[in-house]
């Protein structure tokens, strides 16, 4: 999906009342000069961030493709500034004859210290009323962030980005509390969790599900926390009791106590894998059934061994998302409601060490 | 650190009757490992929708977690050679470029079985094939038969299927998918029910009817039924007449062969336009189960008297186009296009006039029309609501003052639209009609699935919401069969209608005194 850059509008020393009365200027001169063009009206999304790594920002953004937000507000944070200036841009899809034209709106508001404390009064005016807020602060400024959350609806984490554990999912939890959390870390393991839920569908396997023995989770070494939320998820959804983990080398071991057994818990960093997330995972039955899973070229290739001996090797299809596509899905999510990760987040945060 | 009990009082994890625990929250339903056989696997269809919707559920992983595709058709082939077919096929057609590796995946799994559809040889061959597949995944598949073959076959493979034991399998679902059309008069479809439910239960059976896949059609009923503004006013209390529009601005193509045969009454009107209908007219099911909406549909059908021979002129007309302008160009007629023959007396437009006979419908007029090589490529729903009771604006403008209407676009631009009364501006009270306009692609950022990967995912599911039952089927051509014995008795020349118009003026004759065919 291409953007056409349509009309811009900048000014330096503005208000946010001069901003928002130049984005209606502007809807309304594109709205003339093409009624097949119409403005999105889905989601709002803020972003704080730093100035200086902005343009990283708007890359990452510009690559979402159909998932970028109807209006963009983009807080560009450099210390020492004094001004507010604006820059406006209105964008439209490329599209066929006869199709419909979506507008997609990015103000970027270059922001310094003196205007943090008026941040809800600055970007109140330049999102859309009732439309849902999404908001995203991917360099940190954890203060900033809770001055806005009054604004939103939704925030958009990555428990990866923050190297202690603990942090991470202290920061989760705590804006779970005031806010729908659509975590980049949890849904880098929606395929994963998607390919547990299904091994274990059928009828006859189901009941698989209480005689679990064991777990293994391999993981990018700086993705403990993807590991961590995977088997909270598991401990939440089949009823185990989460307790802590301990230190075993690079590795985290523990023991949770299930309804008729004890499940041995395994997270193992794989230095091998590439990319942020869960690279393996491994589970046993009583029964002697092991199932292991493991990424792969054009998805995840299943192992399945029984105790009799038998094995069989399967792939699991499903093309990578790469990181675009899991910033995009995690826009589309602050739309949705998934009920299971906040219980899976206690647990983790319960396994913490 | 404390441990913190995750119990979820609701859920049983361990017993095998009991809901999966681990499905909650997720988006996509685990579909049960699956051998799939599509007949007719080299067909028109099988390669445009079939393949690219397979390829694209195996893109996004939401094909099940083993899944073999078996093609049968007549040509002898290897298997490496249908392979490449398919692949040429998914490369061209596929909505996203393919990602290599899922490609080579999906491919890997893919065996031909070439032969005659009436030749039992095929079906033991295709045993020993599928029973290959079980073998490997050490579990028995469910098995999925999708008829994507010329209607004729129907019977003879459903036939063939029991015959050779392939219909039913213990510890696995076995299901059958036919694809329209599912018989040509009522009579056929009530010989192709008893043949296919002779073979198979109706739980097995799912018949495509690919509109009902389409999310604009879904959006029907969430239209209806998630919002309180419109109900209340959803009867003949308050609505005047119905609709119903599905026009093409194209000719027929490369499919004179099929269409000539049909015509646009068998073609779109006794299937989509049926359900469409029957999306509008339907009382609120008490849940969207499968059943619960067929059910009302059902009743809807049945409330729909059938014309006699006599009555077929007055609430139905037929005509072709002639040679006309689209889109500046000239375009030949009907009966001048490629594979048509020149006395052909197949209709490319129909309109009828239909009265859903119950309590909340007596009375309203359904308008229903089709056709080729019409001004507009559109499908929409117009209700139109009763003028009020008293225009107290008729010193000052009542021209303007219409009745409201509710317009239901679902294609190309899906939305709602609401006409409504509106003051001009200025120092007199004039009227005039305004539109307030909502378009689903400015709320939604996903991208629809195609209509196929739905339905290939809910019958492997065994979800037979969107599928048509048998008495559904034959609710629909108890209406058109009378019309067309009574068209094709009749023969030709038919009226005709320029192409790039908005159809013949006899569609006029079918209106209710005081109302019009909206402009296409």
């Amino acid at each position: 999906l291409s953007h056409t850059s349509d009309v811009v509008w900048s000014e330096q020393g503005t208000t946010p009342d001069r901003v928002e009365a130049a984005l209606r200027e502007l809807l309304a001169r594109r709205y003339a000069e093409d009624s097949d063009c119409v403005p999105a009206r889905v989601l709002n999304m803020i972003a704080f961030v730093d100035r200086e790594w902005s343009g990283e920002i708007a890359n990452r953004l510009g690559g979402v493709g159909r998932y970028h937000a109807s209006r963009l507000l983009v807080l560009a944070y450099e210390p020492r500034r004094e001004r507010l200036d604006a820059r406006v841009t209105i964008a439209s899809e490329q599209r066929g004859p006869g199709e419909l034209g979506l507008l997609h709106e990015t103000v970027v508001l270059d922001i310094g210290d003196k205007h943090l404390d008026d941040l809800v009064t600055i970007a109140d005016p330049l999102v859309v009323t009732d439309l849902p807020t999404l908001l995203w602060s991917p360099h940190g400024h954890s203060d900033a962030a809770d001055a806005l959350l009054p604004l939103a609806q939704a925030v958009l984490v990555d428990s990866l980005d923050d190297p202690v554990w603990r942090e991470a999912i202290d920061r989760a939890c705590a804006l779970s509390g005031e806010a729908y959390v659509v975590d980049l870390a949890w849904l880098r393991s929606t395929p994963w969790r998607e390919r547990m839920a299904a091994l274990f569908d059928p009828p006859h396997r189901r009941r698989d599900l209480g005689a679990i023995t064991q777990v293994t989770v391999r993981h990018h070494p700086a993705s403990t926390v993807a590991g961590l939320l995977f088997i909270g998820w598991l401990a939440s959804r089949l009823r185990w009791r989460a307790e802590p983990l301990l230190g075993h080398g690079e590795a985290l071991i523990g023991k949770a106590p299930a309804c008729r057994q004890h499940v041995a818990l395994r997270l193992q960093p794989a230095p091998e894998q590439q990319v942020r997330g869960l690279a393996g995972l491994s589970v046993e039955t009583s029964a002697g059934r092991r199932l292991t899973l493991d990424r792969g070229p054009g998805g995840l290739h299943a192992r399945e061994h029984q105790r009799d001996g038998a094995e069989h090797t399967w792939t699991l299809l499903g093309a990578s998302r790469g990181e675009q596509g899991i910033l995009g899905e995690g826009i589309r999510q602050a739309l949705l409601r998934d009920p299971t990760y906040v219980p899976a987040l206690k647990a983790a945060h319960a396994m913490l060490p | 650190m404390t441990a913190v009990a995750t119990g979820h009082p609701e859920d049983a994890a361990g017993a095998a009757g009991s809901p999966n625990p681990l499905t909650a929250g997720l988006e996509r339903l685990p579909v049960a490992p699956t051998a799939l056989v599509i007949f007719g696997a080299t067909g028109d269809l099988a390669r445009r929708k079939l393949l690219p919707a397979l390829y694209n559920l195996a893109h996004e992983g939401a094909l099940p977690d083993r899944f073999d595709l078996v093609g049968v058709a007549r040509r002898e082939k290897a298997h490496a050679d249908y392979r490449a077919e398919s692949e040429q096929a998914i490369r061209q057609f596929s909505r996203r470029a393919p990602d290599p590796d899922v490609l080579a995946g999906l491919l890997e799994r893919v065996r031909y079985v070439p032969g005659r559809f009436d030749a039992e040889s095929v079906y033991g061959h295709l045993s020993k094939v599928l029973d290959s597949f079980d073998e490997q995944a050490g579990e028995r598949l469910n098995r999925a038969f999708y008829l994507s073959t010329a209607p004729d076959f129907f019977g003879t493979i459903v036939g063939h299927l029991g015959a050779s034991g392939l219909s039913r399998r213990a510890e696995a679902q076995v299901r059958v998918i036919i694809e329209k059309p599912f018989g040509t008069t009522l009579e056929e479809a009530r010989a192709l029910n008893r043949r296919v439910l002779s073979v198979f239960d109706e739980a097995q059976v799912f018949r495509i009817d690919h509109y009902l896949g389409k999310e604009t059609v879904q959006n029907l009923l969430a239209f209806r039924f998630a919002n309180g503004m419109f109900e209340p006013l959803w009867n003949r209390n308050y609505i005047d007449s119905v609709q119903i529009t599905a026009a093409e601005d194209i000719g027929i193509g490369t499919r004179a062969g099929y269409y000539n045969a049909a015509g646009a009454l068998r073609d779109l009107i006794q299937n989509h336009m049926l359900q469409l209908l029957c999306n509008v007219a339907m009382e609120p099911p008490v849940n969207f189960a499968a059943e619960e909406v067929r059910n009302e549909k059902v009743k809807v059908l049945e409330a729909i008297a059938a014309p006699t021979s006599e009555q077929v002129d007055t609430i139905a007309v037929r005509a072709q186009y002639s040679r006309g302008h689209s889109g500046g160009e000239d375009v030949p007629g009907y009966t001048e296009e490629e594979g048509v023959p020149a006395d052909s007396a197949t209709e490319t437009f129909a309109a009828l006039r239909l009265e859903v006979d119950n309590w909340r419908w007596a009375g309203v007029p359904f308008y229903i029309r089709t056709g080729k090589r019409l001004a507009r490529k559109v499908t929409e729903i117009a209700v139109t609501l009763k003028p009020v009771p008293h225009l107290a604006f008729s010193q000052d403008g009542s021209l303007g003052v219409r009745p409201n209407q509710l317009v239901l676009t679902v294609q190309p631009n899906e939305g709602v639209s609401l006409q409504l009364g509106a003051k001009i501006p200025g120092t007199r009270m004039v009227i005039r009609p305004v539109n307030m306009e909502f378009l689903y692609g400015t709320a939604f950022m996903s991208q629809s699935p195609e209509a196929y990967e739905r339905l290939i995912t809910d019958a492997m599911l065994g979800d037979a919401t969107l599928f048509t039952r048998d008495d559904e089927v034959e609710g629909q051509w108890r209406i058109c069969d009378p019309i067309v014995k009574r068209w094709a008795a009749e023969g030709g020349p038919l009226p005709s209608y320029e192409a790039g118009s908005q159809g013949p003026e006899e569609a006029e004759g079918l209106l209710r005194e005081g109302d019009h065919w909206r402009a296409i």
